[in-house]
């Protein structure tokens, strides 16, 4: 498991990263990087793989929310069910369920304000076991998947002794 | 007009790195892997430190040593690290381990009095010899050998006039590293020919497969040994300026009176950092460090493997973050073959000539960068060299 960790640390930085790349970082065969990344592949470990955006620069106007969501738990099946209801809509991007105030967090992207005003109000809103909900708009992202989007530090000289 | 520039340092020649670093300077888009500093930022908690105490008023000088704090926390940690005691009477803080070189040399050197410096080595040595008054003896290192010193060389490069010697391992720009035994080989020689060790172990941290050995934990040599070392690679410091020089009081007192008189103090603000670095690295099990050489030590072997699957022979570099293949397959020398490829693929690599004698084949490519830079700065060289992707 020890050998994975550091194989997943380099596919979370970079997953296009050849199996040939990662043979020569790890000190590896190539034959055995592939096999190793299959195997977590297949069993699930790896969910998959995609590409973080910068909103900002592609100049995409989504509009991105965080819902605070209180349920009442169901008899038997406890949060699951009504999560599970939660994310079959497609604007839902993540689903979370937490301790303390509120209990599911639902982060969902949408085209406008509007586009979320009416899912939270005509959709989320309208299942049963939903108490209250709580949208909060997220108005700028620092860092993402552990990537620091703002620009902070100065450089480094090109040439240095 | 009369020039009033002294002969001593009109004949010193420019670093070599200069012309480089114009060139790369003005193009747009190159790649870099030319730089001798981490990529890693000062970890939080030891900038914060340096922030905080200029806050509450740490704005004055310190003791002409450095904060007594700090001095014992040096010590605390060479002894922890390298199994080297020094009281913290015998370490002085200096404007990083650039000027810990510069006062020891003005310590020790006589005009006339030979000075030893490894070669290829980090630039500043030899100049400073000079500057000192003294007279550097360039010890031609062999890629074979691992670019490390031998009593051969030694003795060789030894006469009556040598007085010391600089030993610059984990070495800049080779990556190569003295072992135990290695040192062991030469301490003989040394007290032979009762010379002083001016010992650089700035990349002590940064070591592959076994960890540094200072000379000075060394049967007999602690005593004939001035220990310099600093913050800048081992805690992403650079910036900071801060270092230090260890020796027995009879030497370091004399190193303290050039400090004092044309440093006063090293910045309090980077001494508060730096103690903050030593402290929260004790803490840790020097856990920041230790994952720092880590990815550093990932770089290696990628870069190693693609260097000599290029066909560029490249010597297992294990310390520092350099790597320093050959070129001579290509019929170039580094001069040229860095010329070359700046020019072609707008990849920046320093020419081993830089670093005195026995590096003219070679390159210095550093991996004080991301892997991710690291790859496209590969696929350049690939493309230099015509060498495309095998099906």
């Amino acid at each position: 498991m020890d050998k994975n960790k550091e194989l997943l640390g380099l596919l979370t930085q970079d997953c296009r990263r050849s199996a040939k790349q990662l043979a020569a970082i790890l000190g590896e065969s190539e034959a055995e990087v592939k096999n190793r990344v299959a195997q977590l592949e297949s069993s699930g470990a790896i969910v998959k793989y995609s590409a973080i955006l910068n909103d900002e620069m592609l100049d995409r106007d989504s509009v991105h929310a965080m819902i605070e969501v209180k349920v009442t738990p169901q008899k038997s099946k406890g949060f699951d069910a009504i999560a599970e209801e939660i994310c079959r809509y497609p604007e839902v991007k993540s689903v979370y369920l937490f301790s303390g105030d509120f209990d599911l967090a639902v982060f969902i992207e949408g085209k406008s304000l509007r586009s979320i005003s009416l899912f939270v109000s005509e959709k989320l809103s309208a299942i049963e076991s939903v108490l209250s909900t709580a949208t909060h708009f997220i108005l700028k992202k620092y860092k993402v998947e552990g990537v620091v989007t703002t620009k902070t530090g100065g450089g480094r000289l090109p040439v240095q002794p | 007009m009369r020039d009033f520039v002294s002969k001593r340092i009109r004949e010193i020649a420019p670093s070599g790195i200069r012309k480089f670093f114009d060139i790369v300077s003005e193009m747009k888009d190159a790649i870099s892997l030319g730089v001798g500093e981490p990529d890693f930022g000062t970890p939080w908690e030891i900038s914060e430190a340096g922030i905080r105490s200029v806050q509450r008023g740490f704005t004055h000088y310190t003791s002409n040593k450095g904060m007594p704090k700090l001095r014992e926390e040096i010590a605390r940690y060479l002894a922890s690290r390298y199994r080297v005691h020094y009281d913290k009477e015998e370490i002085v803080v200096t404007v990083g381990a650039s000027e810990a070189i510069d006062i020891t040399l003005r310590a020790v050197c006589d005009p006339g009095d030979e000075v030893l410096v490894p070669m290829p080595s980090y630039v500043s040595y030899a100049p400073c010899v000079t500057m000192a008054g003294g007279t550097p003896v360039g010890v031609e290192c062999r890629e074979e050998n691992g670019f490390i010193v031998t009593p051969d060389l030694l003795k060789k490069a030894i006469t009556p006039k040598t007085k010391a010697i600089i030993l610059p391992y984990p070495n800049n720009p080779t990556g190569g590293i003295m072992t135990r035994a290695q040192l062991e080989d030469i301490r003989q020689t040394i007290l032979e020919n009762d010379l002083l060790v001016i010992s650089d172990e700035i990349y002590s941290e940064l070591t592959y497969g076994g960890k540094h050995v200072s000379i000075a934990s060394l049967e007999g040599m602690r005593e004939r040994t001035v220990l310099l070392n600093g913050f800048s690679k081992a805690f992403a410091m650079t910036g900071w300026r801060i270092g230090y020089a260890c020796a027995p009081r009879e030497i370091l007192d004399q190193i303290l009176k050039v400090h004092q008189f044309t440093i006063m103090c090293a910045p309090t603000m980077a001494q508060h950092a730096a103690l903050a670095a030593l402290e929260t690295g004790r803490e840790s099990n020097y856990e920041a460090v230790e994952e720092m050489r880590a990815e550093y030590d990932c770089r290696r072997r990628y870069l190693l493997h693609e260097f000599n699957a290029m066909g560029l022979k490249c010597f297992e570099a294990k310390g520092a973050f350099y790597l320093f293949p050959s070129v001579a397959s290509t019929g170039m020398n580094g001069d040229e073959f860095a010329s070359a490829l700046l020019k072609a693929q707008k990849v920046a690599v320093v020419p081993g000539s830089a670093f005195g004698k026995g590096g003219e084949n070679n390159i210095r490519v550093s991996y004080a960068y991301s892997l991710d830079e690291l790859e496209k700065a590969i696929e350049r060289i690939k493309k230099f060299l015509n060498i495309g992707e095998e099906v």
